[in-house]
């Protein structure tokens, strides 16, 4: 196959990837976009083996059926809910590929010199770097979302020093990589790699819970830059292309969601804002000591059947107790008795960003009942009743009234402007971010404690 | 406590101060007695019979219940009476107390009378409107039942019917209806014909009342003119000069296309401003009525007379001021309604009490003591006050918004720091890079830029399918290893195959899993 040929290949499985993430901002149009990425991957890859750069098919066939079926069987298996895990996971193997290419590329390197060489070799300590930096956060993530690590974020002491530290120690190995000697580089890329490794460690450590959605989406960012760099180290304009694409995409993401929490930015860069400095809050004061009020099904029912509007608010203890399907069940029968229902999403709501709408959309719901927090937010006043089914931190009122709060300034759903707020929770225990929440203890709050699912499938047995 | 009720004496009027039910409600709730002119509610389907049953005790002349009642209870002013020769007000005893309309503003000699006898006088027109006083507001009540009777009115003289209909005999179209001014008797209009069938629009000057026209299902008509006018007490103020102009230019477009104009801008105690002019009449359709309901105070349409139904060029024009007086059952029951809850209000332990220093009290208490205490500031004072408290919250409410100024500087030092980065990197690029590098630079950068562009307006519900999709993308890396696969070098670039391929397959599907889901 020319070189020609192969070129605009890649210009086409290019344009694909456009095409493909330009299609996934519009919900007529996702379904395409997903296409366009598959047809932008077989192109690519096609075009690489038909360039006849590849040195051993047959290894390559093999081992491309194996990821391929790997990959197939865990994206058939992975329930809705573990959907964040998986991406986590997931960007952690792109991390991981880039560090091995990077090493690959260094063994390989032998034919150039001068500034190519400068350039290149550059090229590789960005590369491994960064493939190192996602491939341990986005494990340490995975873990976080899994809950085999504690949503709490570590707060070791000089944190931020430690992380700077290492960085520099990271840019003066390159340094050393750059000018040692040959039989000394391949120890000094061991060591940066290292080096990267325990800075994604430090930093995804050092973020809490709650903050995950954002981490995961500017993970994802990173594994698009380290695609790139892999693409200069291999001077391929596909695999440029298409990690900026990645690249930027993701932090622009990123910077949305960022922009929905009140965060800022360029902290969220720099790893480690989950918490002000110092210690975090774990109940208000003024709430010590008050009890907040329980409630049961069949009073539940009781408010649910006289209300005239209703609003849910779906948080991630839904999706833990997968209670999607019962709260359709609720909100169809609700609306048959003619009590308009509609739900309220907060843009960090789940564990990643649009984790609810999957979720009800996963159970049938349709969609032009499900608003967005500015949009809803002004409804509350004129609501009966909003149910709270495993959310916490956004509708915690502290985030708007509690200057010490570690979420304060964060925008949430104002629920206790309603009638009648009643909070389905398995405990009184404090959110991801570990946050006391007032709302409890307010004279309109009512707790049904206990699993969402079973709550809701009495709640639906007694409205029947 | 006794309680009189008197028959009124004025010509057309057919309310009476109490009816039957409540009657009942004081005589046995709040343990007062009734004394009752004989035939008072006569004209409001309330018969003498009705009242004995309810507890009541009838007595022949006006004079026995002037004599012995502690409130006298009626609705219009008191006026001298034909029949007998004697003033109303001169029959007020000097521990008595009347509550009635009474206008003060207009009525300063009634005042002077009233003040002479050393009785006291309740003016049920001067109760401020705030929300714990509702419950006593006669004036409501009666616009209430004002706007339904003018559409009821504007029906009976308009030819056509007000709903659209497809007939066998040909197609009806729907009356057009405008509502001038939409305060309680406004509102209630544009619900009595929007209830008809009609196709009602409203106005007002106050932009705040525009949620409630909407509420109402009538459509709130936009003036392009900025000038809002909340007056104090719930009333609108005088607007300028600019504002009239547009406003005129607005009704004079409405005249030659609606069927039915209702007005309502009354000013209390000033002349009501001329809304119609005679051009605009005329410029009507033949066969159109206005019903003006501020015709007490002149009538917002030049050519209305008060209390009269008048025709000009074929268009009818209802100035009657005596609108609540024609739903006189209903009338009688809201006016005896609202007076109950005043009386309770102004009663301890069964007997009258006045504190003037209560802000209700106080507003309605013209006449005291001999002398005339009416002050028409007093009323607005009241309104004045219950509004501030609210302004206060909402501007603490504000204030939380200080702390994040300290991180935009932050930010901004940052921002300068990334340029200056930024400018550095470019230098030392273009200075040391080969031509191939450079061309690489170029791809990344634009490549950049398209991807920033590409998702900034991305729903928010798909940004976990964006990410599994970009997610998948990234995938691509696939290559470098695919590249680097030869017979020296099999381990390494096979693993990241492997793995990469992983996130490839399993991205898409996911991806794939999840747009699934999404219905319609």
């Amino acid at each position: 196959m020319p070189e020609g040929l192969i070129t605009v290949a890649y210009i086409v499985s290019g344009v694909l990837f456009i095409l493909s993430l330009r299609g996934l901002s519009n919900q007529e149009t996702a379904m395409r976009g997903n296409l366009y990425g598959v047809a932008g991957m077989i192109i690519a890859v096609l075009a690489t083996i038909l360039g006849g750069s590849v040195g051993s098919l047959g290894t390559l066939m093999l081992v491309m059926l194996v990821g391929g079926g790997i990959g197939m069987f865990a994206a058939r298996r992975v329930a809705m809910t573990a959907m964040p895990e998986l991406v986590a996971i997931l960007h952690s193997f792109v991390g991981a590929a880039a560090v091995l290419v990077g090493i690959v590329s260094h063994l390989e390197s032998g034919f150039l010199s001068g500034t190519e060489l400068l350039i290149h070799e550059i090229e590789i300590v960005l590369g491994v770097f960064i493939g190192a930096y996602t491939f341990t956060g986005s494990v340490i993530a995975f873990l976080k979302l899994r809950g085999s690590i504690g949503g709490k974020p570590l707060t070791l002491p000089f944190r931020h020093h430690l992380d700077l530290a290492l960085l520099l120690i990271g840019v003066l190995f390159g340094a050393w990589f750059v000018n040692g000697a040959p039989e000394e580089q391949l120890m000094y890329l061991m060591i940066i790699i290292a080096i990267a490794g325990l800075l994604g460690i430090s930093m995804i450590m050092g973020i809490g819970g709650a903050d995950m959605p954002v981490v995961v989406s500017m993970l994802n960012s990173y594994s698009g830059w380290a695609a790139a760099s892999a693409g200069f180290m291999l001077s391929n304009d596909l695999l440029i292309i298409t990690g900026a694409l990645v690249g930027s995409s993701g932090a622009i993401l990123s910077y949305i969601m960022c922009r929905g929490m009140n965060r800022s930015f360029i902290s969220v860069i720099a790893g480690g804002f989950g918490v002000a400095e110092g210690t975090v809050a774990v109940a208000s004061k003024e709430d010590e000591g008050k009890e907040a009020q329980a409630t049961s099904a069949e009073e539940t029912a009781d408010f649910l059947r006289s209300a005239k509007q209703v609003i849910i608010v779906p948080g991630y203890g839904m999706a833990v107790a997968q209670a999607q399907h019962i709260v359709h069940e609720i909100t169809k029968n609700l609306r048959n008795r003619n009590v308009s229902v509609k739900f309220a999403i907060h843009p960090v709501a789940g564990r990643l960003p649009g984790h609810m709408n999957v979720l009800l959309a996963e159970a049938n719901l349709p969609y032009d009942i499900v608003f967005e927090m500015d949009e809803i937010n002004s409804e509350f006043k004129a609501t009966d009743v909003v149910l709270v089914i495993g959310a916490n931190d956004i509708v915690n009122p502290g985030a708007l009234s509690d200057a010490s709060s570690p979420i304060f300034g964060m925008p949430v759903l104002e629920v206790w402007d309603a009638k009648t707020v009643i909070v389905l929770k398995r405990s009184m225990a404090t959110g991801y971010s570990g946050v006391g929440n007032p709302l409890y203890f307010r004279e309109n709050t009512w707790m049904l404690f206990g699993d969402a699912k079973e709550s809701l499938n009495k709640v639906s047995a007694l409205l029947n | 406590m006794i309680i009189g009720v008197l028959k009124e004496i004025h010509p057309g009027e057919r309310r009476v101060a109490m009816a039957p039910s409540v009657v009942k409600q004081q005589c046995l709730k709040n343990a007062h007695s009734v004394l009752l002119e004989q035939g008072a509610g006569v004209i409001a389907n309330f018969t003498d019979d009705q009242y004995e049953d309810s507890g009541a005790e009838i007595v022949e002349t006006a004079h026995q219940v002037w004599e012995r009642a502690d409130v006298i209870l009626k609705i219009r002013p008191p006026e001298e009476n034909p029949e007998t020769g004697d003033h109303e007000a001169d029959l007020l005893r000097k521990d008595a107390c009347l509550i009635c309309l009474l206008n003060p503003g207009l009525n300063s000699d009634l005042l002077q009378m009233l003040a002479k006898t050393g009785g006291t006088a309740i003016a049920v027109d001067q109760i401020p409107r705030i929300s714990r006083a509702q419950s006593m507001d006669v004036l409501s009540s009666m616009a209430n039942i004002s706007g339904y009777r003018a559409i009821t009115e504007a029906a009976h003289h308009f030819g056509r019917l007000f709903n659209g209909q497809i007939t066998a005999a040909g197609r009806i179209p729907p009356a057009k209806v405008l509502v001038i001014g939409a305060g309680v008797a406004g509102l209630s209009a544009v619900g009595s014909a929007q209830s008809l069938g009609a196709i009602v629009r409203a106005f007002d000057t106050r932009s705040s009342v525009r949620e409630e026209i909407q509420s109402m299902g009538a459509e709130y008509l936009e003036m392009n003119y900025e000038e809002d006018g909340s007056g104090t007490g719930g009333y609108g103020k005088t607007m300028s000069k600019e504002f009239i102009e547009a406003e005129m230019k607005l009704f004079a477009e409405q005249a030659k296309e609606v069927n039915i104009i209702i007005t309502t801008a009354a000013i209390p105690g000033k002349k009501s401003p001329i809304l119609i002019t005679k051009e605009m009449v005329e410029s009507m359709i033949p066969g159109s009525v206005i019903v003006d309901l501020a015709a007490e105070g002149g009538g917002n349409c030049e050519l209305t007379q008060p209390g009269e139904t008048c025709v000009h060029k074929k268009v009818t024009i209802i100035g009657l001021t005596d609108l609540p007086s024609r739903l006189p059952t209903q009338a009688s029951q809201l006016f005896s309604n609202n007076t109950a809850k005043l009386i309770q209000h102004l009663s301890q332990d069964g007997k009258l009490k006045l504190d003037l220093e209560d802000e209700i009290t106080g507003a309605i208490t013209v006449v005291h003591d001999g002398k005339v205490i009416w002050d028409p500031d007093k009323a607005k004072a009241v309104v004045e006050k219950q509004v501030q408290p609210v302004t206060q919250e909402n501007v603490s409410k504000e204030v939380p918004a200080e702390p994040t100024v300290k991180e935009t500087k932050n930010g901004t030092i940052l921002k300068i720091l990334a340029w200056t980065m930024a400018a550095v990197l470019a230098g030392l690029i273009g200075f040391g890079g080969s031509s191939e590098f450079l061309s690489h630079i170029t791809v990344f950068v634009l490549a950049c830029f398209v991807g920033f562009m590409v998702v900034w307006n991305v729903s928010p519900a798909l940004h976990t399918p964006l990410m599994s999709v970009t997610n998948a993308i990234s995938g691509i890396i696939v290559i470098g290893g695919m590249i680097h696969l030869s017979a020296e070098q099999i381990i390494l670039p096979a693993i990241a195959v492997l793995i990469a391929t992983i996130n490839i397959v399993g991205g898409f599907m996911v991806t794939h899993r999840m747009l699934e889901m999404f219905r319609k």
